[in-house]
């Protein structure tokens, strides 16, 4: 109950800033937390990153092993994602299997990559129909303060590109790079009365009415949307989003992503 | 993936593939009331998508520490039959319908009353009992007819349905065939007043492309509006003629 109560309250707070075009840590609306990226950290995978967007800290592992592809696609590598919001991120976070926060944040972070093509699959044929490249992306959320689906899918393209295909270890001739064709980045927005702010905390996305992840590749497209929270979006506040998304996501590769 | 013959023939003469026009819906079928146990129902066909939505509450909550004091929580199950699809489906919620579980559940609950009942649930069941691409935004718009059928209180009525990319082209209802050899694909749902409460995307468009579609989309979610409301009205019109004396006793017995 305190939790409603104190949502009320700080729902209260938030909205006034906001009138004034404001917000509680003093960022402007369209204003992102500093972003930080490492990658390589993590020795044992074969491409790792470390996401750091304000306080939210998410590490993102990618791990590539040989399997069988899908019965459908018999020539083309697999990707496989996945997220675990770990109870040491979150006092909201508890142990056990991903619930649908975990699911929706593994899936988005999974369609930015599928979409956008930027993993070039056919290349990750080893046999036709017998065996290709798996490519795991686990996203590990460390700390919880907001917008995750941007960090970790941050996370997951900058540890994809500097992620080594493992040949060697299965006797499959030369280590070689994963090849990755495009740069997908996702930007989230929260909509709140009329105000719509970018990159939220969690303070923010929890009184938000709605939420709005757009994920853009590196010619301008759009490759992946999802509107989530139980709330309405006007066509108008989408393009919005949607003009600011594709800025935004060209400033980031041309910081963080150059190839 | 797809090469240029392959992107025609996905039109003839203009039109698609089932005959259908760019800007066109499949087919729909409603029917309302048609579970005898639940609170609220609907039979839903849209094209070769058949499903069926239930709705059972307001009613206790449990587990009990899920109840929140000020309104009803929504919850919202999404589930395919394992024969729903070409190929069987394992039994149960697989980590897709956990998502589209969690969107439409956030598609519906913003126009459903939830301070009218403190401490309860709507629950809202629905079954995919044949599946061709548009799942979700079937089963969305069977559940928005189920809610009005159980006489949950609503601001209005939720309509659903996606546009595509195929062929190069923005169509409106992509079917199987056409969303498993697509460029995109964009279901939304909105109020007959335009406001738009799901949105996904996955494929590729450009800005122009993405404006086309929602406003495909969007007129398309306005035809089934209208069908939603005809197929209520036209059950309860004429239970209204039926049974209001039958209310008016029982309310004066209270």
């Amino acid at each position: 109950m305190s939790d409603g109560v104190m949502a009320e309250i700080r729902k209260d707070y938030l909205y006034h800033l906001m009138l004034k075009g404001e917000r509680a840590d003093g960022r402007a609306l369209d204003e992102y937390r500093e972003i930080s990226l490492d990658t390589g950290l993590i020795r044992k995978a074969d491409g790792s990153a470390l996401v750091r967007l304000g306080k939210t800290q998410v590490m993102v592992g990618v791990k590539i092993q040989p399997g069988e592809p899908f019965s459908d696609t018999p020539d083309k590598g697999v990707i496989i994602t996945n997220a675990e919001l770990v109870p040491l991120a979150s006092p909201n976070f508890e142990p056990g299997p991903p619930n649908e926060v975990g699911i929706e944040l593994a899936r988005v972070v999974d369609r930015g990559v599928r979409e956008s093509r930027a993993i070039d699959l056919e290349a990750l044929c080893i046999t036709p129909g017998e065996k290709v490249w798996i490519v795991f992306i686990d996203v590990h959320i460390l700390d919880d303060c907001g917008n995750l689906m941007d960090a970790s899918s941050l996370g997951a393209i900058a540890a994809l590109m500097t992620a080594t295909v493992p040949a060697a270890q299965y006797g499959l001739g030369d280590d070689y790079p994963l090849p990755v064709k495009d740069v997908p980045v996702a930007t989230t927005a929260v909509e709140f009365g009329d105000s719509i702010i970018f990159d939220p905390d969690t303070d923010e996305e929890s009184v938000a009415d709605t939420k709005l992840t757009v994920i853009t590749t590196a010619d301008g497209s759009i490759c992946g949307m999802q509107k989530s929270r139980p709330g309405f979006i006007s066509q108008d506040h989408i393009y919005r989003i949607v003009d600011i998304a594709c800025e935004r996501a060209k400033e980031i590769r041309e910081k963080f992503l150059e190839v | 993936m797809i090469g240029m013959d392959e992107k025609l023939s996905f039109f003839k003469d203009g039109l698609r593939l089932d005959g259908r026009l760019p800007d066109e819906l499949r087919p729909i079928k409603v029917e309302v009331g048609v579970l005898a146990r639940a609170d609220g129902s609907c039979y839903m066909e849209m094209g070769d998508n058949k499903v069926i939505a239930a709705v059972y509450g307001p009613r206790e909550v449990h587990p009990r520490h899920l109840q929140e004091v000020t309104r009803a929580i929504v919850r919202y199950r999404y589930n395919m039959a394992s024969f729903s699809v070409e190929e069987r489906k394992r039994p149960g919620p697989d980590r897709r319908s956990y998502e589209v579980s969690k969107v439409s559940r956030e598609a519906l609950e913003p126009v459903i009353l939830t301070s009218y009942f403190p401490r309860s649930v709507v629950d809202i069941f629905v079954e995919v009992l044949q599946a061709d691409a548009g799942t979700r935004t079937a089963g969305i718009n069977a559940a928005s007819v189920a809610l009005a059928d159980a006489g949950i209180p609503m601001k209005s009525l939720i309509s659903s349905c996606a546009a595509g990319k195929v062929g190069g082209e923005i169509v409106l209802d992509p079917m199987k065939l056409e969303d498993n050899f697509g460029e995109a694909d964009v279901p939304i749902a909105m109020t007959p007043a335009g406001e738009i409460t799901l949105l996904q995307m996955d494929g590729r468009l450009s800005k122009e492309e993405l404006k086309r579609a929602l406003e495909l989309a969007k007129a398309g979610c306005q035809q089934i509006y209208e069908i939603q409301r005809k197929v209520l009205v036209d059950r309860y019109s004429h239970m209204n003629e039926m049974e209001s004396c039958d209310e008016a006793v029982a309310e004066e017995e209270i």
